[in-house]
């Protein structure tokens, strides 16, 4: 596999093809729906007029170019984006499938991407979330198809660019190109109060990337060169060359934290996060809780702990963020169980989970970061797979509320089978992915952490009794409501994009030994840059004082 | 004749001094010599199209002759005008505006019912006013500037004289104008009192000098003070900012873009000559004084504009807080400010004409200005037109990609702030708050084009005319092409610096090296401070 993907030069173009790909895929849904638009405008005008959105496109037949486009563009990108799989080679500790292009050199801008073991597994696991989500919105979108599909392939090249981003210009111009198609995704196609949500959402991610900007301009003017003043934000480079004094490394870890810790969401600032989760279209809750979220944590790793490992790994910062971990912890899963809409508990649960990778980043143990890594895939398919279900649920009842279901297991027995399974992954049962990673980050953390530890995995308990007992609710208990004793069960689409979720959730459970072979390197890394960097600055300090 | 001119000219000698005016001597003489043609004959509508074209003729003319001379490299001796890139840079920016404006204000006036071709005449001879402006090295020239760009623009306020508002507006414009002129004059008269000189240079000198003493001089400070004031009336800076969303609302939309985008140009690029070639001796006094305007500035001019529900007034106060930001480039005190002012201003200009354009366009007839209730709902009949204003809307807001070189011209602002010999940390971090305020309001613009259903009591609006929509079209097209490959842009705005602009005393050795690699022309001769 390998000698044939180096033979076709894998190497060299795979990185930018995974960029440029949705965007030709989102350029020939526009073409295609300007062509289509000029045809039928007439009819279309005609009969909006009235109040709604836009007209039932599934219904008329202008559905099936755009969704058919995007999903052959999701499938094409995770079939070319597999063979990185093979390609990467999981002893190597530098980036690999490095590209390094000027791009404004007056400011010293790089076009720089390339790949460690965790953007590795962040790139497969978006190409695979989005072409389940692509099929996730078949028929639950219906108004507004072109633009809908479009906007899904560019969010998804902003959000690849963000994995890939060595450059702190390029990340952030990747950060916030990701925010806009969400905009617009939640706000045209939510719910009730999309409008809200999607504001909200908007200006929370604004103000914490907003400061994180500062902070990239001020490390980039750190960095600039002595002999032309142009200024530097490579990340190797400023990883390498740029030390600041603690007191600025505090300031600017505090701009990266609120930045990630918006997006993550930690505690406090997680209030944006069930308003768009409830608000957004089912695909646009599946992107963001399978992956935006992971932008904020993989933000820690990436940035904000590297980068200012003094502040960062400072006592009284660790412990506070410690703190709101478990907080976060202990507080998604006490909310979530008593929330009466499904969608909005898994919503809370996210915050929980989330929690766990947070507590498993800052103690910094090989075992823990790399528990975390895991909890991040697993989260996202779990989750992913949840909201999907959810997804389903709803166009058949036009409702989430867990009260309005009950026995529904004896009507579609599939659908019960497998929000079952999935619930159980989300749990963490052995067996299931969910196990693999709180179960490493709590072993990891263990060593460092104990106390917060212990907090954390009492919680587990409490994630078992919402989830279990949301689908007690919902698939056992008696059938009594009459709208429920017609529901159809899943059809072949539906199916279709199940199984390979449930394949992903069974096989990180039996077997994670690949996955985990490959974060190892990265994992180890981060460790040793933040501890070597810790204690470089430690045995400096009388200097820099001076 | 370019030929016999040596390559630094002589200013004392009035071939070369009018030499050194040729693109603002072309402007006005096209200006005489079209008035003349608008009072040939009656009005009508074609004469006032005839008229605007042969404005944007003239207006290109004098842009051949600027570029012309940005490419030659001149430079200039002592003397009451520069000769320098950032001069042509700023021209630049002034004649796009001014043939944007003169392409809008054809379509408007048709649509307004305005048949008056004086109209574009006028716009050229406040053009020429601003050209001044950028070229002013002397108080007396900048307040020449000044009068005749402002006296043009009174009159263009109040075009459309069957308007109680315009009326209105351009009354208000004429008083506080005239108000805020009397100010400058009487910081020139004090400025003067105290150095002896209205020429920017020999203030510079004097005001450097230790032994003046000339910063402790309350006659001097008095008299910055009185200048500050008088250039934030122009500019439209919090508090000196009242007047602005009555006069852009009640102005024809056309002259309303030219206010905000033009007008504000050529009074920053007079304001920061001055400041950075007469007083950064001063520094430390006026400095405070300037960075309080700019958060003021930002912070009210954004925080009120979430309240407006008028675009014109929405895209006023979006104005005043551009203002603020602008001010933080100036607050910084340095060469690579003023690039970076020249870059902001210029994308600026784009994005502001490009969202005038869409006003032009969805104006109901007579009515002059336009309500939410007009952009409620565009994607469903005009989605072009929404897909443009959306993205004029994030290049306001300073948005990455979509919005274009919006996001750059911002970063080029933070990147000089920050990298000021004085970093104006705190500055930036303003900026960059007041814009997440200001996302409160682009953000609402683009919600109710998008995620609004078309209001049924709205008709759709009428055809927008041709050169309307290729103002949308080009000024978008040039901010998303921008927004990617900015490089050219920047490298010729950073060596558009002024060539008489001094370091700031005492901090010039950790100022930044000079950037000899991007500047090919900065190897001449006769730059003083060096």
């Amino acid at each position: 596999m390998n000698s044939y993907l180096s033979s076709i030069g894998y190497q060299s173009w795979i990185l930018p093809a995974l960029l440029g790909i949705p965007l030709l895929g989102a350029l020939i849904i526009w073409i295609q729906g300007s062509a289509a638009a000029r045809r039928t405008a007439v009819v279309a005008d005609a009969e909006d007029a009235g109040t709604r959105m836009g007209a039932d496109e599934v219904a008329r037949g202008v559905a099936a170019a755009p969704r058919s486009i995007a999903l052959i563009t999701f499938l094409v990108e995770f079939v070319v984006s597999l063979g990185l799989w093979w390609a990467f080679d999981s002893a190597d500790a530098r980036w690999q499938f490095l590209i390094n292009l000027p791009w404004i050199p007056s400011w010293g801008v790089r076009f720089i991407i390339g790949l460690d073991g965790m953007s590795l597994m962040m790139v497969l696991l978006t190409t695979f979330i989005m072409a389940v989500a692509s099929l996730g919105s078949w028929t639950y979108i219906r108004v507004r198809t072109h633009s809908f599909y479009a906007l899904m392939l560019v969010l998804t090249t902003g959000m690849l660019g963000v994995f890939m981003s060595l450059d702190l210009f390029l990340f952030y111009v990747m950060w916030e190109v990701m925010l806009v198609p969400m905009y617009f995704i939640i706000g045209i196609w939510g719910g009730e109060r999309r409008l809200y949500a999607t504001l909200k959402f908007f200006i929370y991610t604004m103000i914490g990337s907003f400061l994180m900007l500062v902070g990239i301009i001020y490390l980039g003017l750190q960095a600039r060169s002595p002999v032309t003043g142009i200024p530097n934000f490579g990340y190797d480079f400023i990883l390498q060359n740029v030390s600041v004094t603690p007191r600025a490394a505090l300031w600017l870890f505090g701009a990266f934290f609120l930045a990630f810790a918006v997006k993550v969401p930690m505690f406090p600032f997680h209030t944006w996060l069930p308003d768009a989760h409830v608000e957004a279209p089912t695909a646009g809750s599946v992107v963001l809780a399978s992956i935006m979220l992971k932008l904020g944590t993989f933000g820690f790793l990436r940035l904000a702990v590297p980068l200012f490992p003094t502040a960062a790994m400072n006592d009284t910062v660790r412990g506070i963020i410690l703190t709101l971990a478990v907080i976060g912890i202990v507080y998604g899963a006490l909310v979530s169980m008593v929330q009466p809409d499904f969608k909005k508990l898994v919503a809370y649960s996210s915050v929980s989970h989330l929690g766990f990778v947070m507590l498993g980043i800052f103690a910094l143990t090989v075992q823990s970061v790399q528990g975390a890594l895991m909890v991040m895939i697993n989260h996202g398919i779990s989750t992913g797979a949840l909201f999907l279900l959810i997804g389903m649920m709803y166009e058949r009842r036009h409702t989430r509320l867990i009260d309005a279901y009950g026995g529904i297991a004896r009507v579609v027995p599939m659908f019960a089978a497998l929000l079952t399974l999935v619930t159980f992954s989300s749990i963490g049962l052995p067996g299931t992915n969910g196990f693999v990673g709180e179960f490493l980050v709590l072993l990891g953390s263990f060593r460092t952490a104990p106390i917060f530890t212990l907090v954390a995995t009492t919680v587990v308990i409490f994630a078992a009794a919402y989830l279990l007992w949301a689908i007690q609710r919902i698939l056992f208990n008696p059938l009594d409501k009459a709208e429920n004793e017609h529901m159809p069960d899943l059809n072949r689409r539906e199916l279709a994009l199940m199984v390979p979720l449930v394949a992903a959730i069974i096989w990180l459970g039996v077997y994670p030994a690949p996955v985990l072979r490959r974060m190892e390197t990265s994992a180890e890394r981060f460790v040793s840059v933040v501890q070597a960097r810790t204690a470089a600055t430690m045995a400096s300090r009388p200097e820099v004082a001076r | 004749m370019s030929l016999a001119m040596p390559s630094t000219l002589d200013l004392a000698r009035p071939a070369q001094l009018s030499f050194a005016l040729l693109p603002d001597l072309v402007l006005m003489a096209g200006a005489m010599i079209l008035t003349v043609w608008a009072a040939w004959r009656p009005e009508s509508r074609a004469h006032q199209r005839t008229l605007g074209w042969a404005s944007i003729v003239v207006a290109a003319l004098s842009l051949v002759a600027v570029i012309g001379f940005l490419l030659a490299g001149y430079a200039a001796g002592p003397g009451p005008v520069a000769v320098d890139p950032f001069r042509w840079m700023v021209d630049v920016v002034l004649l796009l505006g001014t043939m944007l404006t003169i392409a809008l204000g054809m379509d408007d006036n048709d649509r307004e019912g305005i048949a008056a071709p004086e109209s574009h005449v006028l716009v050229l001879l406040a053009s020429s006013g601003m050209m001044l402006l950028a070229a002013a090295r002397d108080l007396i020239i900048v307040f020449l500037g000044i009068e005749l760009m402002s006296i043009a623009v009174y009159a263009l306020a109040g075009m459309n004289r069957r308007s109680a508002r315009s009326a209105e507006g351009a009354l208000k414009y004429f008083l506080l104008g005239a108000f805020s002129t009397a100010f400058l004059l009487y910081g020139v008269a004090l400025v003067y009192g105290a150095t002896g000189t209205t020429n920017l240079q020999g203030i510079g000198a004097r005001v450097l000098d230790p032994a003046s003493g000339l910063t402790s001089s309350a006659l001097l400070l008095i008299g910055i003070a009185m200048l500050l004031v008088g250039f934030g009336f122009k500019v439209a800076t919090v508090p000196f900012h009242m007047w602005a969303p009555d006069v852009y609302d009640g102005a024809p939309s056309a002259v309303t873009a030219y206010m905000a985008a033009s007008v504000k140009t050529a009074a920053f690029a007079a304001f920061l000559r001055v400041w950075l070639e007469a007083f950064p001796g001063a520094f430390h006094v006026w400095h405070p004084a300037v960075a309080g305007l700019a958060v003021a500035t930002m912070v009210f001019g954004n925080a009120i504009g979430l309240w407006q529900r008028n675009l014109k007034r929405l895209l006023a106060y979006s104005s005043i807080g551009h203002a603020g930001y602008i001010l933080v480039a100036l607050a910084a005190g340095t060469a690579q400010g003023a690039s970076a002012l020249v870059f902001y201003v210029l994308i600026y200009t784009l994005a502001t004409f490009g969202a005038f354009a869409v006003v032009v366009a969805l104006t109901p007839r007579g009515a002059g200005t336009v309500m939410m209730d007009e952009l409620t709902g565009l994607w469903s009949v005009r989605p072009w037109m929404a897909l443009g204003m959306g993205v004029l809307m994030l290049a306001l807001l300073g948005f990455p990609i979509f919005g274009g070189a919006g996001f750059f011209a911002k970063w080029y602002i933070l990147q000089a702030a920050l990298q000021a010999p004085v970093p104006q940390t705190m500055l930036a971090v303003v900026l960059v708050l007041a814009s997440v305020v200001s996302a409160g309001y682009y953000l609402y613009v683009i919600m109710v084009m998008f995620m609004r259903p078309r209001l049924a009591a709205v008709p759709a609006p009428p055809p927008s005319g041709g050169l309307t929509r290729f103002v949308l079209v080009i000024t978008v097209v040039l901010l998303l092409v921008l927004g990617v490959v900015p490089d050219v842009v920047v490298r010729l705005t950073a060596a558009g610096r002024m060539a008489g602009a001094r370091p700031v005393p005492g901090l010039a050795a950790a100022a930044t090296p000079a950037r000899s690699d991007v500047l090919a022309s900065d190897a001449r001769p006769g730059r003083p401070g060096h």
